[in-house]
């Protein structure tokens, strides 16, 4: 670190001021101002370093400054690094990264909707997070109280971007939309079938979430984490435990590492086999998701065993899990999951032999591998287009270090290999929840209880089903969090769906969406 | 084509016959708590314990009075853990629904020792579930609907996790097609509104025109804590709190999320179908 950290001050002798790594494995790098474009430049040619995610604190009561945050990791190195830059509150600004950095385009405006700073060249600075109708808040700032009642809605008022010429119409479709899913609004500029343009509406689920972090006890504040996206309920939840933890120093006993690990995997076994059942059915391929129905329930019937709950919740928690398993519970783990290996391999047995379902899948919306790694895509979307990022084995956590597994990676970024990454995926998943089970140590299942102390920063990250998610924590006083920031791998990945569409007809458009399977709730919070 | 027969034929009817056979739960599975309250020597650790404020007590001239709201419990079992005591207990109970919000609201009040504890519980309403269970929506709209329903599902702001266990009523294992009962693509071919929740700032219109889109008579259902009562989100800057904030509810079904049974209970229940005491499972 000291070396990295001279040769940067040596480059930005003005903007580095100090480097500190509270938290083993995450350097937090102390700079002047806001303006890290050069900066963030330099990570990412010189370095090879990747933009993990943006997101801003209010600390103008106790520092008098707002702070800026960026989360980098790169390709072979474990480690965090966390650029810190301040904003004074009297020029709450900074320059945007959008322009040169699609990838953040959400996250800037994300900052200028909550927090009030606003993103200098910013190519689309409209409001994201708060809709066109709202009052001219700030809800993420300190001054601003969570239970703030805002003037009734009057209704959405923003304007989609116009497209003219011969035959050229908006379709607008939600936010209530056609099937059991979560509520977005997506306007497609068409002509005759093919799609120009999809633009998004999205954060119609927007809760209040992270401002709601800051009101609750800690250990109430597991139980939000598990509802920021359901489905991925114990993948929140482990990760947000996690950034505790470490900002804690709380170590988490062996066998509960290994408890999470086994239940990780089964979240993840658990929604890529009703994402297979979903693909093929969204091409007419019904029997298919009629047996990832029957077999999805065979996992949620184990979940429930393990854990009281079919989707994992009220099991994890900060220092371990809430219960331990007796030897008959863990001999369940190894029968259930013959069960499921063996109707697994039948499932994708009859979708691979349907030849007008790969019809459907192969060459549908393509995201290539440059247009992925500059969009910043992360978890199956990336790795179906060359995006080998896992942070299971980058970042490893839990009983991952002792576990063997490899991570699929294909290059061709369509919807088959979207599916084809999920089906290597439970392949994986059962041979590591086979070997954590068959591992299981022995001792206590959760660390004593103690208080966490304040003012602790750290971060958590947790591979979930869908990708990356990241928890960024300062512990405040009382038993409660200053700020939690959360990232679900939707977030990032958005942007992918617009990018793909372009040339991809209508009828593709509920396919293409379902091998994203993005998280409504998770992106807006 | 011949694998796909050869596969059918070996799995064979797969459905759980629910609500005729009770749902079959792991000996683990977690349903709603229970409290004894004539043995409940301590509400404050369950108080305290409790995530979204599900039990709650106000202590006045020696009395304290305790509430338990079942809308709000997300079955997460901490009041137990919490309480160490035999009164406070989880049970494998789900089949919650109810007409009337009310009936999730038990109220009991406490004469306190100066130690804080429970002297004599001076009194307490019945739990759900006993006499409230198979209260019944108009008939008028059982007559026209009883047979055949269309149900329209409005993500108001959930976390997707009640959207999980909809999507599921539709597998071969729960199967709600063999009552009849189907989901449609629009507001306007429905009969019933099944919300969940909590109703968001930014959903709000979307869901009141949803709701005016639904031709009359219409039965709305507010699914899973949040639906009922906001849940661990409440009402803040940008959470309205439970759907009957928004728009008139007829049938609550607690839960997070509610188990596909404990949903079809909630949907036969708002249809009139569900005897009146349903199959408990203590």
């Amino acid at each position: 670190m000291t070396t990295f950290f001279e040769e940067l001050r040596e480059h930005f002798p003005e903007l580095v001021v100090s480097a500190d790594e509270p938290v083993s494995g995450q350097v937090t790098i102390q700079l002047t101002g806001s303006d890290v474009t050069d900066l963030v430049r330099h990570f990412l040619s010189v370095y090879e370093a990747r933009l993990v995610t943006v997101f801003a604190e209010d600390r103008v009561k106790a520092e008098g400054v707002f702070y800026n945050y960026y989360v980098f990791d790169r390709v072979g190195d474990p480690s965090w690094v966390i650029l810190k830059a301040p904003i004074a509150s009297d020029h709450p600004s900074f320059p945007s990264l959008a322009a040169e950095l699609p990838s953040v385009n959400w996250q800037e405006r994300e900052i200028q909707d909550w927090f009030g700073l606003q993103a200098i060249g910013h190519p689309n600075p409209r409001r994201v997070a708060l809709h066109d109708n709202w009052p001219d808040v700030h809800p993420l700032r300190k001054d601003f109280p969570l239970d703030t009642v805002l003037p009734q809605f009057e209704g959405e008022r923003h304007v989609f971007r116009p497209a003219h010429g011969e035959g050229v119409f908006h379709i607008p479709v939600g936010p209530v939309h056609a099937g059991i899913i979560e509520p977005g609004h997506f306007n497609f500029t068409v002509a005759g079938e093919p799609i120009l343009y999809l633009q998004l509406r999205l954060f119609y689920t927007h809760k209040g979430t992270e401002k709601l972090f800051e009101n609750i006890a800690l250990a109430r504040a597991v139980f939000l984490a598990e509802s920021v996206s359901g489905d991925s309920a114990f993948s929140h939840g482990t990760a947000f435990c996690q950034a505790i933890e470490r900002a804690a120093e709380i170590r988490v006993p062996p066998r509960a590492q290994f408890q999470r690990t086994i239940l990780l995997e089964l979240e993840r076994i658990a929604n890529h086999v009703s994402d297979t059942g979903a693909i093929a059915n969204d091409v007419g391929f019904v029997i298919a998701n009629a047996h990832a129905g029957r077999l999805r329930e065979l996992v949620l019937g184990l979940c429930e065993m393990l854990t009281g709950s079919r989707v994992l919740r009220g099991m994890v928690t900060i220092g371990g899990v809430r219960r331990d398993w007796q030897q008959t519970q863990v001999e369940v783990i190894e029968e259930t999951l013959s069960k499921v290996d063996r109707e697994f391999r039948d499932l994708v047995m009859i979708v691979q032999a349907s030849n007008s379902t790969r019809e459907r899948l192969e060459h549908t919306g393509i995201l290539r591998p440059d247009k992925a790694l500059l969009l910043g895509i992360v978890g199956v979307a990336g790795r179906a287009s060359g995006v080998d990022l896992d942070t299971r084995r980058d970042h490893p956590y839990e009983a991952y270090p002792h576990l063997p597994f490899s991570v699929p990676v294909y290059r061709t970024g369509d919807v088959l290999h979207r599916l084809q990454v999920r089906i290597d995926e439970v392949h994986e998943s059962i041979q590591i929840i086979r070997a954590a089970a068959g591992h299981l140590p022995n001792g206590p299942y959760r660390a004593p209880a103690q208080r966490i102390p304040p003012n602790r920063c750290a971060l958590g990250a947790v591979e979930g089903w869908r990708g990356e998610i990241v928890y960024w924590v300062r512990t405040g006083e009382g038993d409660c969090l200053e700020r939690c920031k959360v990232k679900d791998p939707s977030l990032n990945n958005w942007p992918a769906i617009v990018e793909v569409m372009e040339g991809n007809i209508v009828a593709d458009f509920p396919v293409i969406n379902k091998s994203f399977n993005l998280s409504y709730s998770g992106t807006d919070r | 084509m011949f694998k796909i027969l050869q596969k059918a034929m070996s799995v064979g009817t797969a459905t759980a016959d629910y609500p005729r056979i009770a749902a079959r739960l792991t000996d683990q599975f977690r349903g709603c708590p229970e409290f004894d309250f004539d043995a409940w020597r301590d509400a404050r650790p369950a108080v305290a314990a409790c995530p979204t404020g599900a039990i709650v007590l106000s202590d006045r001239d020696g009395v304290r009075k305790v509430t338990v709201d079942y809308g709000r419990c997300i079955y997460c079992g901490e009041c137990e853990q919490a309480s160490n005591e035999e009164a406070v207990r989880m049970t494998r109970r789900f089949e919650l629904a109810t007409t009337d919000r009310r009936d999730l609201v038990l109220t009991t009040e406490y004469k306190l020792h100066p130690d804080g504890r429970h002297a004599a519980l001076m009194s307490a309403t019945s739990g759900p579930g006993v006499e409230q269970v198979g209260k019944r929506v108009e008939a008028a709209i059982h007559e026209l609907l009883g047979r055949s329903l269309s149900i329209r599902q409005v993500d108001a702001g959930s976390c997707n996790g009640c959207e999980q266990e909809i999507v599921a009523l539709s597998n071969p294992i729960h199967d709600i097609e063999r009552f009849g009962i189907h989901f449609v693509a629009s507001p306007r071919h429905a009969d019933m509104l099944l919300v969940t929740g909590p109703v968001t700032r930014n959903m709000e219109l979307a869901l009141r025109k949803a709701w005016a889109a639904t031709p009359d008579p219409k039965i709305v259902v507010a699914v899973g804590a949040c639906g009922i009562s906001g849940g661990i989100f409440g009402t803040n800057y940008a959470s309205m709190g439970g759907v009957d904030a928004v728009i008139p509810v007829d049938v609550y079904i607690p839960g997070c999320p509610p188990r596909p049974e404990a949903l079809l209970h909630g949907i036969l229940l708002a249809l009139g179908q569900v005897p009146r005491r349903a199959a408990s499972h203590r």
